[in-house]
């Protein structure tokens, strides 16, 4: 059995697919892995990464900035405002964007923008395989 | 002189014949963005039904909370107005409609005692209120005919600051709603405070999987919370598209009524003209025919010119 999952942004449905797994994190409640056959669930995402584990196992990543899981019966669907795909991410930029957090952060520990920043820029960078 | 005439309507042919050429491209170019607004429109329509369902999920779980969004006022003192209008014109009615349809809820906010906001999109509505010295609160253009997510969210979470606040009461939006390609229709909905989300649930499309008692991390009311915001957007985001849809559908059925009508503006002008020439050459004929006849009667008083009845 598998699921059905969706990922969809305010514009458009940005993938579409089956999966044996999705792995994810919520505010407050950690990691958690979806099988088929999970409880209905809703849940909203931290700024981390949704791991699609495919029937063929393989694996499609995805950084997710804010949003939302809601689990169905055999449907999963993702929504949020952004979600990027390991290869659409722009790795270069993600780097600027930590270094110009970090400063920010070193400048003003509590400058709530560059946490956020520095979080986005760190998933991004992790989903993409280049650890800052 | 009778040629002067002549030379007025082929230079009125030729400005009609530009004018033509500018609305037929206007047409084409307007028929291609509305296919593609279209498109959009209908691309982004998963993500507000998803977060329909989400919140049907939630009601039927029994969530509700004391959000700033669903503060009803007991005295509402200042109704904040959005109007989406386009930043150019030629697009017909399309404008104009909308801006009768924003004006009516600033009376309205007027007659019930209360203040009035306008949040106002596109310079078309700005150039219009602005005018006519109504106080604009805030001014967005160069996204109307192309929104982004990102534009609609701006605006969106700048009006549900000013609501949370309590600077505004109660929230209206005036767009036009795109139906079909020849159908679209001026609308006015409560923005702000929303509905209840039972009322929301009631209303929404109906696609949620009630079978199971969901589960919410890290609580229904805190995925609520974060939800609502999420839903303002959407919902004005979804306006920014049909607007945008309904702005090109409107353009390219006003140039198309413009070409038609240039089409046959030269047709008529036409045939003025080639009146006024067949007239002129008459004129000419018997002009050098009494010109001749008046030269023969002084030589020979006989035959007269064989001239042919020419026209």
């Amino acid at each position: 059995m598998t699921f059905q999952i969706e990922l969809v942004s305010p514009e458009a449905i940005t993938y579409q697919g089956e999966a044996d797994m999705v792995i994810t994190r919520t505010v407050g409640g950690g990691d958690i892995a979806f099988q088929p056959g999970h409880v209905p669930f809703i849940g909203v995402l931290s700024v981390w990464s949704v791991d699609v584990v495919r029937p063929d196992g393989g694996r499609d990543t995805f950084a997710v900035h804010r949003g939302f899981v809601q689990v169905a019966g055999t449907k999963i669907s993702i929504l949020s405002d952004v979600s990027e795909a390991a290869g659409d991410i722009d790795v270069e930029r993600a780097r600027v964007a930590k270094a110009g957090a970090e400063s920010a952060l070193s400048a003003d520990k509590d400058d709530v923008e560059a946490v956020g920043a520095l979080a986005r820029a760190d998933v991004r960078l992790t989903v993409a395989g280049a650890e800052g | 002189m009778a040629g002067g005439r002549e030379r007025v309507l082929r230079r009125r042919i030729g400005s009609v014949q530009n004018t033509k050429k500018i609305t037929r491209a206007m047409e084409l170019i307007a028929a291609t963005r509305v296919v593609k607004a279209q498109q959009r429109a209908r691309a982004a329509r998963p993500y507000a039904e998803q977060i329909t369902a989400v919140i049907e999920n939630l009601a039927a779980g029994g969530a509700e909370v004391d959000h700033p969004l669903l503060r009803r006022a007991e005295k509402v003192e200042r109704v904040g107005v959005i109007v989406i209008s386009s930043d150019r014109g030629l697009a017909g009615p399309y404008n104009s409609s909308v801006i009768k349809a924003a004006e009516r809820q600033v009376q309205n906010a007027r007659s019930e005692g209360a203040d009035y906001s306008l949040i106002v999109i596109g310079k078309k509505a700005r150039d219009y209120f602005g005018f006519r010295k109504y106080a604009i609160e805030s001014f967005t253009m160069g996204i109307s005919d192309n929104p982004t997510y990102e534009d609609a969210r701006r605006i969106a979470d700048e009006v549900s600051a000013m609501f949370s606040e309590g600077r505004i009461d109660r929230v209206e939006l005036a767009y036009t709603e795109f139906i079909s390609l020849g159908s679209q229709k001026v609308a006015t909905r409560r923005f702000l405070p929303l509905e209840s989300t039972e009322t929301i649930a009631t209303e929404g499309s109906g696609d949620a999987d009630l079978s199971g008692a969901f589960e919410f991390e890290p609580s229904p009311e805190a995925v609520l919370e974060s939800l609502l915001p999420r839903y303002v957007e959407a919902r004005l985001f979804g306006a920014l598209l049909d607007s945008a849809a309904s702005e090109h559908a409107s353009r390219q059925r006003a140039m198309k009524a413009a070409t038609d009508n240039a089409e046959e503006l030269i047709t008529k002008l036409s045939r003025e003209m080639n009146q006024a020439r067949q007239d002129a050459i008459t004129t000419e004929i018997m002009e050098i025919v009494s010109g001749a006849e008046a030269l023969g009667s002084d030589n020979e008083p006989e035959e007269p010119a064989p001239v042919g009845a020419e026209h």
